[in-house]
């Protein structure tokens, strides 16, 4: 199922911007880590899974190591600290790489860098998994506007938003297409 | 004290006049009106005239449950209600077994002036059903009690029911048999059926009644005794009655109105306003309810009015009291039950709630005699009924002490607009009036 | 989902929805640290009218992992026992702020009242209610069914998103008094199962030939017709013939004797074998061993009643993170 753009929103980055910004934080993550060996790569649902793998398998792609062996999933829906003013929220599974993530560098990766929330959670989340060496995070898009201490390290677009705008992201494993579009709420219907 | 009630239908019959006077009925038709002289006039057009309805089956709660009803504001409930008389259930505490508490129960009644008054006599000593109560003391009092019963209880010992059939003939009572075995019912919540196994209350199988009221109507042909059967609830308990009939048998029955009109799916609610004993039947108990009362094999509607304090019915199911109450919304379930559907004349209602229940308790004869017809020299009790009036009931407003009404909120069809009780109104307008007022 | 009072609250979907919520639930179980932030704040108020050790602790565990503040208020043998107590007691809940209300009632329809009366705020959790519904129970034996008989299918050890479709499940004994049985018959039919009911005629209630499962009074033969899982039920030694209880001559028994009930419908060692190769034997617990399950039985590698314990926290966790988490007036997202 392809989902319609909203009308009056437009499109900041296509299949090809995305694919390409991937690419990069992938040898970003390579060059500060000097490699993948003791590399994790957590995507945090719904949309930093697919990225994650896609990471993952560039990753695994430059270094010839197993992509499988690098990603997992990170659900941080029981640490959020917003779960009173939402309807209940379904859990996601918790799926990490063989090993675990003792002592290695976990990288983090959602979509989309806002407030800084759901990171905080994905940081709790993981504290009780067990003691990385390092957590670093990635995000295709920082739209600004954070209200915790948080900084990315790796992001594929920094992209100034207002409060009102919202960033959709769509990716094919979930929506059938890729792109990042802003979206006016008033263009919402 | 003279009332002209114009334009009333007796028994929904042709519309006349009806004067009252000095607690009589003076005149009817077109004399009412000439002789009426300074009466007072009640408007009375588009209303049904009834005879004073009369209760067989009324829990006063007093003496020992003051706090849930008292003689008084029961009365007033039942004068609310239509009734010009009731009979009061001896399980009161102390339990009515003696003269001496049948005459407390008058006394209070007649203090109270609303509605005549009947005291029932407990059948055994304190309800135990182990030995008789004194019968003979209680029928011979100021009391003059005709109707035995340990309603509440079941009179479940053979030999003693049949003691009692005997022993209230010397004096032409009657023995009101509340039916339930009570091995078969130890514990029981609710009619035991598909509703019960799935909200897992214990169940009261029908057949606990029917085997009782089975064995009694063959215990009254055997002693050629009156068996009154009351609250009888379920389809075979209407088979047997008109069995017992066909053979001749002196048996009558009485059915409620809730047994009329709600069924045991309501305890899916778990609320207690819909635990009563014996329990709420299946739709199709009902319907032979409906069905015998209307063919004649169920003889009086008597209300089985319960009061119960909140503290009683606002707890979980199984600690809750049995019963509702009954007294201001009987003629309104019966109106909507049986006469908006068709299935009874208003002559057959003034049969069920006062001609028969009053013959049943001997209290038909004499200067104060209730259930009589609306004629000429007959005692002034009156009861007008605004057939088409759609009213919706508030547990709040009732007049009795209690607010276990399972009829909260229900839209009734047919009101009790006016009461009279020996020519004085006891009720106008749907509203008590005070003695002297009117 | 508002309260969780009876396995009626509950379609198929938000049945497979607890489930799978209680597997994601279970693998936190399994880590060093177990205890989840997602109720802090939030307290849960175990209400018990009647003794139930396994079941209390099962629930404080619950709420505990979860972060939730827990006050126990054991009510049995003190003042509280009728009337108006129980909503005085709602009342006194209300004033202090309970979240949610686990009820433990020896009355049928106790924990629907604190929920409809109008006395309390709080989410009810129905804990087990006389002879009506004990909605934890059957979901912990769904998905303990679930996790070994749908699992391999799925291929996911928990059997994530299945339901129990094409799978028959036998569940003996004292039908007539018994929630756990209730509650199993609705629950596993709305997931798909098919039920058989095995007790004596004495202990099937009159009007559970409406029930949507089949009755027999014969034991053998439903083993024989190879059900995946088989699941005892308590059986109380009082429920038997004899003297009747304080002062009562003699009480009809519902059979004539343990020993008949055991040849009848016990669960022993040759029984055992006439299961399927793939079936599990179940008892949700506490077990009279020699009466209605033999130690051969309960012991063999095919019963899973430890594991129902276990799988009792992580189902209990479960439901109260999808009573509790969310903002109750905003349901559960789709």
């Amino acid at each position: 199922m392809t989902a319609a753009p909203t009308p009056g929103s437009r499109e900041v980055l296509g299949p090809q911007e995305i694919s390409r910004a991937l690419i990069r934080i992938a040898h970003e993550v390579l060059e500060r880590n000097a490699g993948a060996e003791n590399l994790a790569v957590l995507g945090i649902p719904t949309r930093g899974l697919p990225l994650a793998r896609r990471l993952a398998a560039v990753i695994a792609d430059v270094e010839g190591v197993d992509a499988q062996a690098l990603v997992g999933e990170l659900d941080v829906t029981m640490y959020r600290d917003d779960l009173r003013r939402h309807p209940t929220r379904t859990i996601g599974a918790t799926t990490l790489p063989a090993g675990g993530v003792d002592d290695r560098v976990v990288v983090l990766v959602d979509d989309v860098l806002f407030s800084g929330r759901t990171i905080r959670a994905a940081m709790d989340a993981l504290a009780d998994l067990g003691r990385p060496s390092a957590v670093q995070l990635a995000v295709l898009v920082d739209r600004g506007h954070r209200e915790l201490p948080i900084r990315a390290d790796y992001v594929g677009k920094n992209l100034p938003t207002s409060r009102t705008e919202k960033v959709a992201v769509r990716l094919v494993e979930v929506d059938g297409v890729d792109s990042v579009r802003i979206e006016n709420e008033e263009g919402d219907r | 004290m003279r009332h002209l009630l114009r334009g009333v239908a007796p028994l929904g019959g042709a519309p006349t006049d009806l004067l009252l006077a000095d607690g009589v009925i003076v005149a009817l038709g077109a004399d009412a009106a000439r002789e009426a002289g300074d009466a007072t006039v009640v408007d009375g057009g588009g209303l049904v005239a009834l005879p004073g309805l009369v209760d067989l089956h009324t829990h006063l709660r007093e003496p020992g449950r003051e706090d849930a009803e008292t003689v008084e504001t029961g009365s007033r409930a039942a004068a609310l209600g239509g009734y010009t008389a009731v009979h009061a259930m001896a399980n009161t505490s102390p339990v009515a077994d003696t003269a001496g508490v049948v005459e407390q129960v008058l006394r209070l009644g007649q203090d109270a002036g609303w509605v005549d008054v009947f005291p029932v006599g407990a059948v055994s000593v304190g309800l135990r059903g182990e030995q008789l109560a004194e019968l003979g003391a209680m029928a011979q009092s100021a009391a003059r009690v005709r109707v035995f019963s340990d309603d509440g209880m079941c009179v479940h010992d053979p030999v003693l029911m049949r003691r009692a059939l005997e022993y209230v003939k010397a004096f032409d009572g009657v023995v009101a048999q509340h039916a339930q075995e009570p091995r078969l019912t130890a514990g029981a919540q609710m009619h035991e059926g598909v509703v019960s196994a799935e909200v897992g209350l214990a169940g009261w199988p029908a057949v606990a009644e029917e085997a009782i009221i089975a064995r009694d109507v063959l215990l009254a042909q055997h002693v050629e005794s009156r068996l009154h059967v009351l609250h009888l609830s379920t389809a075979g308990s209407v088979e047997i009655v008109r069995w017992a009939k066909a053979r001749g048998i002196a048996v009558t029955a009485e059915a409620t109105p809730h047994h009329l009109s709600l069924t045991d799916d309501l305890a899916r609610t778990y609320d207690p306003l819909y635990k009563v004993n014996p329990p709420l039947r299946t739709a199709e108990d009902v319907e032979a309810v409906r069905a015998g009362l209307a063919d004649g094999t169920i003889d009086v509607v008597g209300t089985d009015h319960a009061p119960h304090t909140r503290e009683d019915k606002d707890c979980e199911w199984a600690a809750a009291a049995f019963g509702m109450t009954g007294l201001e919304t009987a003629l309104g379930i019966v109106s909507t039950t049986m006469v908006a559907t068709g299935r009874m004349t208003w002559a057959d209602v003034a049969r069920v709630m006062s001609h028969t229940p009053a013959r049943i308790g001997r209290v038909d004869s004499g200067p104060r005699a209730q259930g009589r017809p609306l004629e000429i020299g007959e005692p002034a009790n009156v009861t007008l009924v605004d057939p088409a009036a759609r009213w919706t009931v508030d547990p709040a407003a009732q007049a009795s002490t209690s607010r276990n009404t399972p009829y909260g909120g229900m839209e009734l069809t047919g009101r009790v607009v006016a009461t009279f009780l020996r020519g004085r109104p006891t009720v106008l307008d749907g509203v008590l009036v005070a003695e002297g007022v009117a | 989902m508002r309260h969780l009072l009876s396995v009626a609250d509950l379609d198929r979907d938000a049945a497979v929805l607890v489930l799978d919520t209680a597997a994601e639930m279970a693998k936190t179980q399994g880590r060093e640290i177990k205890k989840l932030p997602t109720l802090r704040g939030r307290t849960v108020v175990n209400l018990f009218f009647e003794d139930s050790t396994r079941t209390r602790i099962s629930f404080e565990a619950a709420a505990k992992r979860l972060s939730a503040d827990v006050i126990n208020f054991s009510a049995k043998g003190s003042s509280v026992s009728k009337g108006e107590s129980l909503k005085d007691t709602a009342l006194t809940l209300q004033a202090m702020g309970a979240d949610a209300v686990v009820v433990r009632h020896q009355a049928s329809g106790a924990p629907h009242r604190l929920a409809n009366a109008g006395w309390l705020d709080a989410a009810v959790l129905n804990a087990g209610d006389g002879t009506h519904q004990h909605p934890t129970q059957a979901l912990l034996d769904a998905f303990t069914i679930r996790r070994h008989l749908r699992g391999p299918d799925v291929g996911d050890p928990d059997g994530v998103g299945a339901d129990l479709s094409g799978l028959h499940v036998a569940i003996v004994g004292d039908v007539l008094h018994s929630r756990v049985a209730r509650s199993n018959v609705g629950l596993l039919t709305t997931l798909g199962a098919r039920v058989t009911l095995v007790a004596p005629p004495t202990l099937v209630p009159i009007g559970a030939d409406r029930w949507p499962c089949e009755i027999s009074y014969h034991l053998d033969e439903v083993l024989d017709s190879g059900p995946d899982a088989v699941m005892m039920l308590r059986v109380q030694r009082e429920r038997m013939g004899g003297p009747g209880l304080a002062g009562a001559a003699t009480s009809a028994g519902f059979f004539p004797s343990p020993l008949e009930y055991t040849r009848q419908y016990g669960l022993d060692a040759r029984r055992l074998a006439r299961l399927p190769e793939h079936a599990i034997v179940m008892h949700p617990g506490p077990m009279n061993r020699g009466l209605e399950i033999s130690a051969d039985a309960a012991d063999s590698p095919r019963a899973v009643i430890v594991e129902q314990v276990a799988n009792g926290v992580a189902v209990r966790m479960a439901v109260l993170y999808l009573l509790l988490a969310g903002d109750r007036e905003k349901g559960t997202e789709a």
